[in-house]
């Protein structure tokens, strides 16, 4: 469904993707490990538009799009759960999903039955509705991320880091969340630190290394063989 | 020296009134900035040419409120084309660029205003005539129902910003604009809307102001320096920081008016503006960030 | 390197070469412009140190051209016999004054803020002349005679117009040869350092505020220069000169013919002084509209100016 094949892409004069190949098919998670700025996050970045690749392709469901605008990528069916989180601190709880659901084709009664569910998988945010998103705890900001990305339907879910700065308590309920996202039938392109969780996640898994892909491989396999993510993480 | 309370007083509501015309170009100015860190240098000749165009309507039509809204959408249109042409080009350049941009074409505007209606001033008759008793002096209604419907707009946008449904939109693409974007949020729609709404409320402020000061084309530069000097002072991209600015540098321009000419009245702002920039630089009215 | 070094200079030469034959051979009009567009190029010059080299767009140069008009003026006006270099005298330091007085601010605002403040004093200043008709005259200016070139004790002869004109090439070559050196000097390279990335300059260990000081007053004095020569070339000061516009005019000239170049700016304006003259005859005094499309239309599309431009196609 989502491919990237042999895209490079540049900050400025700083070359950061030496051509990455990733591989999402429909429903699946997939996770992709590696040491602090190998470029993950920039791959997701390039994925979602936000920055142009200059050599290689970006495909989703056949259709080329690298270098569209994130806007329509976001109506294409992808959404993008960055790393900050980036809740829009000074809108409510309730307006910050609402930016994910006033959409062209929802009906009232969509809307309802869309915000009754989410409710109900995250309580939390019932509560706080009408507060403020920059008044929220850091896990309770990513909950609502993931919240307002689902509020876009969207086949597949870009996450950036979600369990950075977390409670252990709060990285189960990522896991959770996670899982619940699968069950629906969302792939999810899963980027991460925590490796446990991942491995535990994901049916895939790419390692990168310096802005390449080093190493593919089942979860599974990687999950029964340490040495390899000790070679490209240290763990 | 001593001043006559009335003349104190009549100060007083002209400051509130020039201050309430003045916070209608200058949330304009300020949302602009705000959402795309463009610093319009031509937003006062929008102001002008608002006045012209309502002028012109005047003529034709002799209705006053016909004018008000023909100019505010005849100028919303013509910001959104300035916009998409010059602007767009520029996002992601240094925030300079667009202050030189503007600059260019606020001097296309103001010799375009000149070349089209010529170098002689505008009247516009106000809509309603006629004075009331404020102490022993007549006191133009025009001059009130002007500060009403200033607030009234105003109001208006303060509201649509909140509550409206494109209202979260621009709040949204103010505080992130990536994100937004990433929302599924077409941001350069946005940009052009945002601008628009701008422009409409500094073509209005032309025309409220015309029966007070005249419609010509010095107004322009005028317009654009006190709005700036009231968007620092508030806050830039701070919207109510921008009203109170208003209203408190017109306010301190009418007492020294008492004082001084006019026409040196002015400095009293430009000082405000040292001050502020030297003192509280992110703003007289904003609370001081933790 | 070596050989676009010798280029420039035989281009230099060249050019200089015409600019010293001019007078003798181009009518009055011409002649006058010719003389105007050096004037207006030290201007725009002194301009460009700060918003090419330093990185910080000034509204308000202006404010230094008008005092040093005005200053002189106030030479001419007070001291008999009129003193050239009295003028001259006056006109830098009351330039050199202003200056310090913005390169105050300069340290303490950052780039938009800067440049809205320096608008701001452009107008104030606007006001003060206009308004301050004793000392100032006001709305009418003030009227002075031209002083003689005079070597005191030695030699003394009123300006012709091709002595005038030749005084002006040789303070405003000097000048550009002075300020030349400044910017590829190592006080230069860091002013340049500062307008790409202020922070890492500081970062490394330049006292950034010290050296926008030096960049404002060097800006300022060299400003108030060109005002001086414009007092001695037109022997009047009016408030016109020291309007915004201006200032506005003189940054039109950084733009379109390069900033951070110093040669640029002086072909902005002779570019933006032949537009007008050219414009004019079509459009009269309209010439402003097609004139500002094009600045807009240059920062939109060709902000290295003409000179970036010509730049990259020779390199090509």
């Amino acid at each position: 469904m989502l491919t990237l094949d042999g895209v490079h892409t540049y900050y400025g004069k700083s070359h950061i993707l030496h051509g990455v190949s990733i591989e999402v098919q429909p429903g699946e998670v997939v996770g992709l490990l590696g040491r602090n700025g190998v470029g993950k996050s920039t791959t997701l970045k390039t994925v979602m538009g936000l920055v142009r690749p200059s050599q290689g392709t970006v495909t989703f469901e056949g259709r080329s799009i690298g270098g569209m605008a994130p806007h329509h990528l976001a109506h294409l069916g992808i959404a993008w759960v960055p790393e900050e989180r980036r809740i829009f601190r000074l809108l409510t709880v309730m307006e910050n999903l609402r930016t994910g659901l006033d959409r062209a084709g929802i009906t009232e009664a969509k809307r309802k039955s869309m915000l009754d569910k989410i409710y109900a998988s995250f309580p939390v945010l019932a509560e706080r509705q009408s507060q403020a998103g920059g008044t929220l705890s850091g896990g309770e900001q990513q909950m609502l991320a993931i919240a307002r990305a689902m509020m876009l339907e969207p086949k597949i879910i870009l996450l950036d880091e979600p369990t950075e700065g977390l409670m252990p308590r709060m990285v189960g309920q990522i896991s959770e969340i996670i899982r619940m996202l699968h069950r629906e039938g969302v792939a999810i392109l899963l980027v991460e630190q925590n490796v446990p969780l991942t491995l535990d996640a994901s049916s895939r898994v790419y390692i990168m290394e310096k802005g390449v892909v080093r190493h593919h491989a089942p979860a599974a396999d990687l999950r029964a063989n340490h040495a390899v993510i000790h070679q490209y993480l240290g763990i | 020296m001593a001043i006559p309370l009335e003349q104190i007083l009549i100060q007083t509501i002209n400051g509130i009134v020039n201050g309430m015309i003045l916070a209608l170009v200058a949330s304009g100015l300020t949302l602009i900035f705000g959402i795309m860190d463009v610093v319009n240098f031509a937003h006062g000749d929008l102001v002008m040419l608002g006045g012209f165009v309502g002028a012109a309507t005047i003529a034709t039509t002799g209705n006053f409120w016909l004018a008000l809204l023909i100019a505010a959408v005849v100028i919303a249109v013509f910001g959104a084309a300035l916009q998409v042409t010059t602007l767009r080009p520029l996002i992601g350049r240094d925030p300079l660029t667009t202050i030189l941009a503007t600059f260019g074409i606020s001097l296309v505007l103001q010799k375009y205003a000149i070349w089209q209606w010529g170098p002689s001033a505008r009247r516009i008759q106000e809509p309603i005539t006629g004075n009331f008793n404020l102490f022993y002096l007549q006191y133009p209604w025009y001059r009130i129902l002007t500060a009403v419907l200033a607030a009234v707009i105003i109001g208006a946008l303060y509201l649509f910003l909140r509550y409206g449904k494109y209202g979260i939109w621009i709040r949204a693409t103010t505080q992130d604009r990536v994100m937004a974007q990433a929302m599924g949020i077409p941001v350069p729609v946005v940009h052009t809307a945002v601008f628009a709404i701008g422009a409409a409320m500094a073509a209005a402020s032309g025309v409220l102001f015309g029966p007070l000061g005249g419609v010509t084309q010095n107004i322009g530069l005028d317009f654009t320096l006190r709005a700036f000097i009231v968007v620092v002072v508030g806050g830039m991209g701070n919207l109510g920081g921008s009203i109170l600015a208003s209203i408190f540098i017109s306010l301190l321009e009418a007492y020294a008016a008492l004082i001084v000419s006019p026409a040196q009245a002015v400095i009293v702002s430009f000082v405000a503006l040292i001050l502020t920039l030297l003192f509280r630089p992110t703003g007289l009215f904003v609370p001081t960030p933790k | 390197m070596r050989r676009s070094n010798t280029a420039y200079w035989v281009g230099f030469c060249i050019v200089l070469a015409l600019l010293i034959v001019a007078p003798m051979v181009l009518p009055e009009f011409w002649r006058r412009f010719v003389t105007e567009i050096l004037i207006w190029g030290l201007l725009a010059m002194s301009s460009d140190i700060l918003i090419g080299y330093t990185g910080m767009i000034s509204f308000g140069h202006s404010v230094f051209f008008g005092l040093g008009m005005y200053c002189a003026a106030a030479a001419l006006l007070t001291v008999k016999p009129p003193n050239l270099w009295l003028a001259l005298l006056y006109g830098l330091a009351g330039a050199a004054a202003v200056a310090t007085f913005v390169a105050f601010f300069a340290t303490r605002l950052r780039e938009i803020y800067f440049s809205i403040t320096t608008l701001v004093f452009s107008q104030i200043f606007y006001v003060i002349i206009f308004t301050w008709t004793e000392v100032t005259g006001g709305e009418n200016g003030l009227a002075f005679s031209q002083p003689p070139f005079s070597i005191p004790g030695i030699w003394s002869a009123r300006f012709t117009p091709e002595t005038l004109h030749w005084f002006v090439l040789a303070v405003v070559t000097l000048s550009f040869l002075l300020l030349r050196r400044v910017t590829q000097s190592p006080f230069g390279m860091v002013l340049q350092a500062i307008r790409e990335n202020e922070p890492r300059a500081r970062a490394i260990g330049y006292s950034v505020e010290r050296y926008k000081i030096v960049a404002v007053m060097l800006s300022g004095v060299f400003a108030g220069l060109a005002g001086v020569l414009y007092a001695l070339q037109n022997k009047f000061a009016a408030p016109d000169f020291v309007f915004f516009l201006v200032s506005g005019e003189v940054v039109i000239f950084n733009v379109m013919g390069g900033v951070g170049t110093l040669v640029g700016p002086v072909a902005g304006a002779a570019f933006f002084l032949l537009l007008r003259e050219g414009f004019s005859r079509y459009f009269t005094e309209y010439y402003l509209i097609p004139v500002g499309i094009i600045f807009t239309a240059m920062v939109i599309f060709m902000p290295q100016g003409l000179l970036g431009f010509a730049k990259r196609r020779l390199n090509q």
